[in-house]
């Protein structure tokens, strides 16, 4: 069993967690996953890390609400335990690998989009530490959902934050800043590493590759088991077939597959929308939803 | 009563049952056990014994059950085997102990596997309990994996006074015991976990949610935990995909994924949180045992169901009697038959898969006849669902992140076949991390050898 220590709101739908697993404390880096099952009936939700306590045996989770289970999960509190937390999982960002003479090198501009904060922050953060200071990008589509801001700014070189709506700092998306940064200021980067909902990543992909700028994105697919014995999570790239959990969950976003890999996240869609139906309106509902049958 | 024929073990039918997750084969009672056990004809230099991986006592236990001392059987049988209940089931007995039976020349084989069975469920239900060691010898070992071939050999070594730690990735251990075979094989409250409790009983300690090579690797279980030696054990699971065109379209599964969520996640049931996908008309791809049991488990979810599989029956890999259980319900084989492309609809999902006749050639290296394909025999059958059931390697993980640790070409890793020794000291492997793919039984064999050649090891014999 796993203690949830510390269970906050950090915007709508959005929450975090400080759960005590030392084993994965202790061997996680940037760029990893765990799975955590809430209970015997749960399944295994697969969920970036965001940040981690070495000494203290923790690891800090993000994750929004999105189906019947993380619906579920959000009602946790400081005090509950998750039965099953398993990790690190995937491979760590190619930054930890690398020779970190080469790294401090080059000039990494980071895109976090909504959600893709918590996994960004880490990754900012070990660079960070190691003496790199970068650019990051952080997109929220309205200021009420904007999550880290503080902080992502205590590590990062520079923070450009944008809301969808203009309800906060500047107005518009993620991809018009890249765009502002490289052709309108001249500023220059190596690496591009962007994270957050499939969309976005596309869209960023697709004009970073017209700059001419390698971009890392950070996949998010259907998982199961997260150790490479199902490929649930199977993904092409550069024509190739991946399994995310283990080859990734990083990849060179010039060659991802989006349209691919955001059908096959749409395939449960139904089953998800079944389940928190079935949790929302228990017997009473009787179809007219268009999921779960009830009219047949 | 026709002592040539087996005494006839009792069924669901197959109506009933195709539309359930319940246990097919009912099993002995006490009165079948001793009429099948009174078959036995008791041979001095019994064969059956040699067909048995793992040695077992076969005429000792059966002429106990024939004396209804059944303690006696168990005890007989706990003697070489860990797993007795499960074995009963899953063992392909007709190629092990029954295939060697002197009752099969002129008639059937005395019914092992069923009285093994018997014996397993008799003493489960009656309350017995193997024997803990008095106490340990204080040396730790850790095994990886909680499969036949972890079980066996931690079972193996703590009754040898061995402190063993077993690490399991999953949330539950057992390995394909528990996320394979499926329920109605091998139901998982009822037989395997009061099995893994049996081991657990010898003071075996299991450690779920830790990945070898992720969450703490061998050399720092060695060299910061305090074991003295690791035994390996963790499978073949990485499953294997044809790269036909269309493979990552929705609705195409690898068999694992499909069993892992029925089995271990039980998404066949209502009040379970894992989804599954029940399509109208399915296709498994495939002929061995993981392509009956994903068959059987989509039926059971309420599709028609076809196995396509591109040699003849003869060749099918798969146990005589799950080809036989699945004819019963219904499964259609579609023989001599490859798959070339899987066909989606403007969603991405599978509307249908063309396929190609085949048609057996000359017999290849390993023995059987190789298919060969017939040239414009393609057509396409309508499925909305596909299950690639090709088999499965090892996980390279544990071998990529060991200093030392040899593998061959297929990424099995290399180990000493009568005592797991590996390429590092201290360090033993078997079952299908060593072999790829087997059976239960021959894992719990290869999981004996390890305890063996880890207590050479630690004992300095």
């Amino acid at each position: 069993m796993y203690k949830i220590v510390k269970a906050e709101c950090l915007a709508d739908k959005i929450y975090l967690m400080d759960v005590e697993a030392p084993r994965v404390a202790k061997a996680c880096q940037p760029g990893e996953f765990v799975i955590v099952k809430m209970d015997e009936i749960g399944e295994r939700i697969p969920l970036t890390i965001c940040d981690y306590d070495r000494e203290k045996g923790l690891v800090t989770i993000v994750f929004q609400t999105v189906g019947a289970s993380t619906e579920r999960m959000a009602g946790m509190k400081a005090g509950d335990y998750f039965q099953d937390f398993v990790g690190p999982l995937g491979q760590p960002s190619e930054f930890v690998k690398d020779d970190l003479e080469e790294v401090k090198k080059r000039r990494y501009l980071f895109v976090a989009g909504g959600v893709g904060s918590a996994p960004v922050y880490p990754q900012v953060k070990w660079l960070k530490e190691h003496g790199v200071d970068v650019d990051v990008i952080e997109g929220s589509k309205t200021k009420s959902l904007l999550i880290l801001e503080d902080e992502l700014r205590a590590v990062a070189g520079n923070l450009y934050v944008t809301t969808d709506d203009g309800s906060y700092e500047r107005k518009g998306m993620v991809t018009e800043v890249i765009k502002d940064l490289v052709v309108n200021q001249g500023k220059k980067y190596d690496v591009c590493v962007a994270i957050g909902p499939m969309i976005m990543m596309k869209f960023v992909c697709k004009l970073t590759k017209e700059l001419g700028l390698p971009t890392i994105v950070s996949l998010n697919p259907i998982m199961v088991d997260g150790t490479g014995m199902c490929g649930a999570c199977r993904v092409s790239v550069g024509g190739k077939v991946k399994f995310a959990c283990v080859d990734g969950p990083e990849f060179d976003g010039h060659l991802v597959d989006f349209d691919q890999a955001m059908k096959r996240q749409q395939m449960y869609k139904t089953e998800e929308g079944r389940a928190l139906l079935r949790q929302r309106e228990g017997a009473s509902h009787h179809g007219g939803c268009g999921h779960c049958g009830g009219e047949e | 009563m026709d002592v040539l024929k087996k005494i006839p073990v009792r069924e669901q039918d197959p109506k009933v049952r195709a539309a359930n997750f319940e246990e097919v084969c009912l099993g002995y009672n006490q009165e079948e056990a001793q009429a099948e056990a009174a078959r036995c004809i008791n041979c001095k230099n019994a064969q059956c014994i040699k067909g048995c991986p793992v040695a077992i006592d076969i005429p000792k236990f059966i002429h106990e059950v024939k004396e209804g001392q059944f303690a006696e059987a168990a005890a007989t049988i706990a003697k070489s085997s860990a797993l007795p209940a499960v074995c009963g089931r899953v063992c392909p007995q007709e190629s092990q102990c029954e295939g060697k039976c002197i009752r099969g020349i002129k008639g059937e084989p005395i019914s092992i596997g069923k009285l093994e069975r018997f014996v397993a469920d008799w003493s489960r239900e009656n309350g017995f309990v193997p024997a803990k060691p008095e106490k340990t010898n204080g040396k730790k070992v850790a095994v990886i994996g909680s499969g036949p071939a972890g079980l066996t050999c931690a079972g193996d070594l703590a009754k040898m006074g061995y402190e063993v730690t077993i690490f399991e990735a999953l949330h539950e251990p057992g390995g394909v015991l528990t996320y394979g075979i499926p329920e109605f094989r091998l139901p998982k409250l009822g037989v395997v976990r009061p099995e893994i409790e049996n081991v657990k009983k010898l003071g075996v300690e299991i450690e779920t949610n830790v990945i070898i090579g992720k969450s703490v690797t061998i050399d720092e279980l060695m060299d910061e935990e305090g074991f003295k030696a690791v035994f390996i054990g963790s499978g073949a699971g990485l499953p294997k995909f044809m790269g036909i065109p269309g493979e990552n379209a929705n609705g195409v599964f690898s068999a694992n994924e499909y069993l892992t969520r029925s089995n271990l996640m039980k998404a066949f049931r209502d009040d379970y949180d894992t989804p599954i996908f029940i399509g109208k008309k399915v296709a498994v791809v495939g002929g061995g045992n993981v392509a009956m049991d994903a068959a059987r488990t989509a039926l059971r979810l309420g599709a028609e169901v076809h196995i396509v599989y591109r040699r003849s029956e003869a060749e099918l890999p798969a146990r005589v009697e799950e080809v036989h259980h699945a004819k019963e319900e219904g499964i259609i084989f579609d023989l001599l038959t490859n798959p070339v492309e899987i066909l989606t609809d403007e969603n991405d999902w599978v509307k249908g898969m063309v396929v190609r006749k085949m048609e057996l050639g000359e017999p290849d290296a390993s023995g059987r006849r190789r298919p060969v394909e017939i040239a414009g025999s393609d057509y396409t059958i309508e499925v909305d669902t596909v299950i690639m059931s090709l088999g499965t390697s090892p996980n390279p993980l544990i071998s990529a992140t060991t200093e030392g640790l040899e593998t061959n070409k297929w990424k099995c890793i290399v180990a000493d076949e009568a005592n797991g020794k590996t390429t590092k000291e201290g360090v033993y492997a078997g079952g299908d991390a060593v072999t790829g793919a087997a059976t239960v039984i021959l894992a719990m064999e290869a999981g004996r050898a390890g305890a063996r050649g880890i207590d050479e090891f630690l004992s300095g014999k």
